[in-house]
């Protein structure tokens, strides 16, 4: 089983985000960086995969020379190796960086390409099945569940109020929801071999750029939260706000 | 003139709220752009194109019916060459889909079949010389981006429930299309849909939405939530992590930043502490309300009218409460 995985390098989201001076981005002073969650539990269940029936993990991440940090971390979890498509900068355009990752992809011949659902940086959520219809694979996006065997996939996908079970062949294309694996911590050990794995640089070939960010902006603050008081006593006034006040009543 | 293509979505024969948000956004963006047609496109099972009506009325122009008996089921491969041979035939400036499971699932696979640039879970919607602007939630919703795309047709997709579906009646003309690629020939197979576990609203339409934390204890004090649900009538039931993790209820109502983002009127937070993940999910709810035993609970920082207590306690008191202000209401 040949497994390539795609990692993007964003900030911790626990991060209280100011703008730049430019205005059309965050400012990175202070930021702690990491491969995205959905992305982090893509690798896990990429390596699960492996672990129980053999073959390699490829961790494959689009940006400028600091990726190569989420990449190692992803080579410390026990990834085979990886390669860096260099750029610039990460374009907030998700074509661009589907097209990018499938000309890497194309040839590579994996079984199976796993992305997160969505980067919560930029929020698109488009990359993984983007990168599939530019390779011609089956996609499954937001699977919570995935198992793999014999050729053949099977996949939980949430939906609003329910979920579908899907079948699909390999090699296929699939983007990570929770729900499937908690990426597990690197050992020192791990860290250790993960410096010697082999890391690949490659120009990325991102094209036109349609999509882009214009400027940011904070979002209003909520008021000061407020206890309005204790036990079941409070309750009288609470249905009085949620009436007289909030109007939601 | 630039037509806009809407991508109204159905489940089990029936339009979904989105639908209509997509149509009302697509008719607003049709009008500022110089006035262009609307159409919108529904695929489902045969007899979906008897939901037509309900489009023309919120400004569909024209209602393109793909029917086949395997749209019972969603098909996204031939849904999404469906839609896409639609856009190439029909010079839309624009294609509009909500960023629902299942838009979210389709818009990308159309903007990589026509080449075209997207934006992604917009909250608002606008022609500006030749791009599409709109207001996006990025950063965990800690941050509105304003993003642009060039070049026709743009594809966009509405983050759910930003978008108020307006009634606008035009004429709503039917006209029937086969699906463009085999549904017999997709290669991802439904094999079995499993409805979730309460049969309350949708938690992305829902005004109202009452979640649990581990502070319910047990599994089973979930009924509690559901019945204060039950009580507001119009309510769904989200959940944490930490509650999903424990196998209480299923991923697809965890509420945050690896699960759902929602908005409703009024969230009522019960036994959740308010970590920044959860909070990144339900922090622009109009009316937050929290009960929770521990005064210093970071919950408390968000709530509009926090309660301190025990909420096994507290909640079916509140039920009863809330039930009886709406039989006097
Ligand atoms: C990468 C990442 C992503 C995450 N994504 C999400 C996400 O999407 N959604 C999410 O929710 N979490 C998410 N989390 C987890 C999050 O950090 C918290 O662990 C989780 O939200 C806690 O859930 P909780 O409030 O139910 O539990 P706890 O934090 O254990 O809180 C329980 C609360 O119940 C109160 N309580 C106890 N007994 C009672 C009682 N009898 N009556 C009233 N109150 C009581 C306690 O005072 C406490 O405040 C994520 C974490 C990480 C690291
Ligand atoms: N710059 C990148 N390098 C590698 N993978 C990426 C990159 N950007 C996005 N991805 C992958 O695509 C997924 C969805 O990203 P997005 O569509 O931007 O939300 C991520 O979770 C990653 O798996």
């Amino acid at each position: 089983m040949k497994i390539a995985v795609c990692i993007k390098r964003v900030p911790d989201m626990e991060a209280r985000f100011r703008i730049a001076s430019s205005g059309a981005s965050v400012d990175e002073a202070g930021l702690k960086y990491d491969m995205g969650d959905f992305d982090g539990y893509a690798v896990e269940a990429a390596l699960q995969i492996t672990e129980k029936q053999g073959g390699e993990v490829v961790a494959i991440s689009l940006g400028p020379a600091v990726v190569q940090e989420t990449l190692r971390k992803a080579l410390s979890m026990g990834v085979a190796r990886a390669v860096q498509l260099e750029a610039a900068a990460i374009p907030f355009d998700g074509f661009a960086i589907a097209r990018a990752l499938a000309a890497e992809l194309k040839d590579g011949g994996y079984d199976l390409i796993m992305f997160g659902k969505v980067a919560l940086d930029s929020a698109n959520g488009v990359v993984g099945a983007m990168t599939a219809e530019l390779l011609g694979l089956p996609v499954v996006t937001a699977c919570s569940k995935l198992d793999v065997a014999g050729g053949r996939g099977t996949a939980r996908r949430e939906l609003e109020g329910g979920a579908e079970l899907v079948e699909f062949p390999l090699p296929a294309v699939v983007t990570i929801d929770e729900g499937i694996a908690r990426p597990r911590y690197p050992a020192l050990k791990g860290i250790m071999a993960a410096k010697k794995k082999p890391l690949e640089v490659k120009p990325a070939q991102l094209g036109e750029q349609r999509a882009t960010i214009k400027s940011m902006e904070l979002p209003a603050e909520r008021p000061p939260g407020r206890i309005i008081g204790e036990g079941t006593d409070a309750i009288p006034e609470l249905v009085r706000l949620l009436q007289n006040e909030a109007k939601v009543l | 003139m630039a037509n806009v293509l809407a991508f109204a979505e159905s489940r089990a024969g029936a339009l979904r709220k989105v639908a209509l948000e997509a149509v009302t956004a697509a008719r607003a963006l049709a009008d500022t752009a110089g006035g262009g047609e609307v159409h919108a496109i529904v695929a489902g099972a045969p007899g979906i194109a008897g939901e037509a009506p309900r489009l023309g009325a919120h400004g569909a122009d024209r209602v393109v019916a793909v029917e086949h008996a395997a749209f019972a089921n969603y098909d996204p491969e031939s849904i999404a060459a469906t839609v896409a041979e639609r856009a190439k035939s029909g010079g839309y400036r624009a294609i509009i889909f909500s960023a629902s499971a299942q838009g979210r699932d389709l818009a990308p696979r159309v903007a990589a079949k026509l080449g075209v640039g997207m934006l992604s879970d917009v909250i608002s919607l606008e022609v500006s010389g030749d791009a599409i602007v709109a207001k996006h939630p990025a950063y965990a919703n800690k941050v509105i981006a304003t993003v642009a795309v060039t070049g026709s047709p743009a594809i966009v997709s509405l983050r759910p429930n930003a978008f108020t579906p307006v009634e606008n009646a035009r004429a709503g003309t039917v006209e029937s299309a086969q699906p463009a690629a085999d549904p017999g020939a997709s290669r991802v197979v439904v094999r079995e849909t499993i409805k979730g576990s309460s049969t309350r609203p949708d938690l992305t339409e829902a005004p109202v939405i009452v979640s649990g934390g581990r502070g319910l204890k047990a599994p089973e004090n979930f009924k509690l939530v559901e019945e204060l649900a039950e009580a507001f009538g119009n309510a769904a039931v989200g959940c944490t992590r930490a509650v999903t993790d424990d196998g209480w209820r299923p991923h697809s109502d965890q509420i945050g930043q690896t699960g759902r983002v929602v908005s409703p009127q009024l969230y009522v937070a019960v036994g959740i502490s308010g970590a920044i993940q959860h909070l990144a999910g339900m922090r622009t709810s109009g009316t937050i309300v929290a009960i929770n035993k521990d005064r210093e609970a970071p919950i408390f920082k968000v709530a509009d009218y926090g309660i301190v207590g025990d909420a096994l306690q507290i909640v079916p008191a509140l039920t009863k409460a809330v039930r009886e202000a709406r039989r006097h209401g």
